[in-house]
């Protein structure tokens, strides 16, 4: 698969503090690309050499192919994390001032922001200052802004931060819209939810380097431990107990069910489920039986405290 | 549009949208007039003619006193003299000048009294000694037999004439003049630069608490958004300053119609020159001369440079210190060794400069690339060899790059630091990331 942006062992350098320690990432075209780690990984450094804010110490950066270059600052939306407005400034001219900075003519962008105003029904906003509107509403502008030129590349640093659920939800649907019609969006978050929700690919940073790199479902398979998540109701669980134990390695769980039963979980190593399910339909009536596949966040925890 | 033009008018509008600043641009130069006014009208206030009682036991003095505005005497030589006392007391008099009977006029040296319950001022005073010795001395003369006539005649009264080498008439105080001229020139550079400079740090520190900062650079080049800036706000400055000096003009004579305030060139001179003017009729001539003979067209062009030279030196360092911080009050420790350069050009110009225009410290300090701005305007109306001037903006611009590039290099990082006051050794540490 094609990658539209490919970072050859990057390097940057605060002083003595190595912020990025010789990293390389793959973003395939057309993906939602979930950058994570925890604070001070790297993640920022990184967005900001990709879109040169900084230039790094070693390495190389391709964007489609071609080695990064400040043409290539047009074909970029970047959406930081920390980010405000012109508060003082009407929100139409803000826009406008924005748009063109990006490289479009007056009418381009004008014709852009008319598209989005009407999408995200914020028209009325034009003539207000920034500090008449609500966090929330500024939000939508910077969101307006980032997408406005129609670039190939997106990135979004923590975009749902400041959202409450009805606005997240909207961003979230547009930003799989800008996928659908050929973006490929970075993703920068510490929001599990959303990463296991959007993401098609991630990478983990962890104190300057690239722990993990790859597709979610892919990483996900590696760490499957053929655990299961078993509720059963059965009268003698000491026998229960005795079978299962014979064959698996067996602990207690938790998790939320509307009946009052025996929660398990089972790791069954080479077996099949089914051997397990026999077992337990011996014994007694089963009402909850899940693999315990890892979720994006397990795995970050889990290669975090590791390293 | 170039993305620098581009925020050159985003800054320029911004700045003169801001109502501040068009409230500031419309009110200080009526403020400032009204002040003007105020002195002027408290000044032309005819003061009360103060009444001073004369008890004159001698006879010398009565009635050799003259009458002014502010003074007049009243001869009361037969009152009895303790009325006289309580009559000041009483405050009918301003004062009572006490002239007693003694044997030889020699013996009042000490002796004449002024009784009043005010405080008099010294000239006043000095007048009246002035006057009462002279009249005095006179009546000496004219006891001992003298003839007063010849010494009035043999008295001589010494008004040193000022000539240069080409044998050209010269005027007194002219030196004030040229260092008033300089002055100006120098104190509106440092106003300038104060005021303008100051408006970049905040516009700086408005985008950094904002946070647009990152939206911005991820568009254009941080030493683009700091240029522009630069001159997106001395543009506007530039606006100000010809709207002050517009209204300033137009208030200034609608003031002198309305008070009939003496505007012309001799309103400002020093007594001296006034007293020369009044006994010899070419000096005002001579004086529009000299006004002419000053460098004009090396004072316009060098203000012109040293102002853009110095204005752009110092604005990139009130960026570079409004990236660095997170609020304005963190930048007073900063402030303090942009501003103290600028005070010192100042008193440079003012001890040193008007004493010793081509002294050694003088010609130093006008060549420092952080004080010539100031201390070379100062000099050049006292005559400046070109070389000398060329060779100042040659080091005012060489420093100014490497100012600008420096200045550059911190506001790139310190825009994208937040929520810590960095400390000097830090700061330094930027420039080589």
């Amino acid at each position: 698969m094609h990658n539209i942006l490919e970072v050859k062992n990057v390097v940057k350098q605060y002083g003595d503090y190595t912020a990025l320690n010789s990293v390389s990432l793959n973003v395939p075209q057309g993906s939602i690309y979930g950058l994570l780690g925890p604070n001070g990984a790297g993640k920022t450094s990184l967005i900001r050499i990709i879109n040169q804010i900084t230039m790094p110490d070693a390495g190389q950066i391709l964007l489609d192919g071609e080695a990064l270059n400040p043409s290539h600052i047009k074909q970029i939306g970047y959406l930081p994390e920390e980010r405000g407005l012109y508060k003082s400034m009407k929100v139409g001219e803000q826009c406008l001032y924005l748009a063109q900075l990006k490289g479009l003519s007056k009418d381009e962008a004008l014709t852009q922001l008319k598209y989005w105003f009407d999408k995200l029904e914020i028209k009325g906003w034009w003539d207000k200052k920034i500090q008449e509107l609500s966090k929330g509403m500024a939000q939508k502008i910077q969101f307006v802004v980032t997408v406005l030129h129609q670039p190939k590349l997106l990135i979004f640093d923590e975009p749902f931060s400041g959202f409450d659920p009805v606005n997240a939800n909207l961003i979230k649907d547009e930003i799989l819209e800008l996928k659908k019609k050929g973006a490929t969006i970075i993703f920068s978050t510490h929001r599990m939810e959303s990463v296991e929700e959007l993401c098609d690919d991630i990478a983990l940073i962890h104190k300057s380097n690239k722990l993990i790199e790859g597709k979610l479902d892919d990483i996900k398979r590696q760490y499957r431990t053929n655990s299961f998540e078993v509720g059963i109701l059965t009268a003698n669980v000491e026998g229960l107990m005795y079978d299962l134990t014979q064959k698996f390695t067996v602990g207690q769980t938790q998790f939320k069910s509307l009946n009052d039963e025996l929660k398990l979980e089972i790791q069954i190593g080479n077996a099949t489920p089914n051997d397990l399910l026999q077992i337990l339909t011996a014994r007694g009536q089963v009402t909850h039986f899940v693999e315990k596949i890892p979720s994006a966040g397990d795995i970050f925890i889990k290669t975090v405290k590791e390293n | 549009m170039s993305t620098l033009s581009l925020i050159i008018k985003r800054e320029f509008n911004a700045k003169v949208r801001n109502k501040s600043f068009i409230v500031m641009t419309f009110l200080s130069p009526i403020i400032f007039a009204a002040v003007i006014a105020l002195i002027v009208y408290v000044g032309s206030l005819k003061a009360d003619v103060k009444q001073i009682a004369v008890h004159d036991e001698s006879g010398v003095i009565k009635g050799e006193l003259k009458n002014s505005d502010e003074y007049r005497y009243v001869d009361l030589s037969t009152v009895d003299l303790k009325t006289l006392r309580d009559s000041v007391t009483s405050e009918f008099y301003e004062g009572l000048l006490y002239i007693p009977k003694t044997d030889s006029l020699k013996a009042l040296e000490k002796k004449v009294e002024f009784i009043s319950n005010d405080s008099p001022s010294a000239g006043f005073i000095g007048s009246l000694e002035n006057t009462i010795g002279q009249k005095l001395t006179y009546a000496n003369f004219e006891g001992a037999k003298l003839d007063t006539a010849a010494i009035s005649k043999a008295t001589i009264d010494i008004d040193i004439n000022l000539t240069k080498s080409t044998g050209e008439k010269s005027v007194k105080g002219l030196n004030e003049i040229k260092i008033g001229i300089g002055f100006m020139f120098g104190y509106l550079i440092m106003m300038f630069i104060i005021i303008y400079g100051n408006m970049v740090m905040r516009s700086v520190i408005e985008e950094k608490t904002n946070r647009i900062i990152e939206i911005i650079i991820s568009s254009v080049k941080p030493f683009q958004l700091m240029m522009g800036k630069i001159i997106g706000t001395s543009l506007a400055g530039v606006l100000q300053f010809l709207i002050w000096a517009i209204v300033g003009v137009g208030l200034m004579m609608a003031g002198t119609a309305f008070f009939g305030v003496d505007a012309s060139p001799t309103a400002g001179m020093s007594p001296e020159v006034m007293a020369a003017a009044e006994q010899n009729m070419g000096t005002a001539e001579l004086y529009i001369r000299e006004m002419w003979n000053l460098p004009i067209a090396t004072l316009v062009v060098s203000f012109i440079v040293f102002f853009i030279g110095g204005y752009f030196l110092y604005s990139s360092l009130y960026a570079a210190i409004g990236a660095a911080v997170d609020n304005e009050t963190d930048s007073q420790q900063f402030l303090l060794p942009i501003i103290m350069p600028l005070i010192v050009a100042i008193y440079i110009g003012f001890v040193t400069v008007i004493n010793d225009p081509h002294g050694n410290i003088a010609t130093a300090f006008s060549m420092v690339p952080f004080t010539s701005p100031i201390v070379m305007l100062m000099r050049i109306p006292f005559g400046v060899p070109v070389w000398q001037i060329v060779l100042s903006m040659v080091l005012l611009f060489g420093t100014f790059l490497g100012i600008v590039w420096f200045a550059g290099k911190i506001y790139r990082v310190g825009i994208l630091m937040y929520g810590k006051k960095p400390s000097w050794k830090e700061i330094m540490k930027w420039i080589n990331y």
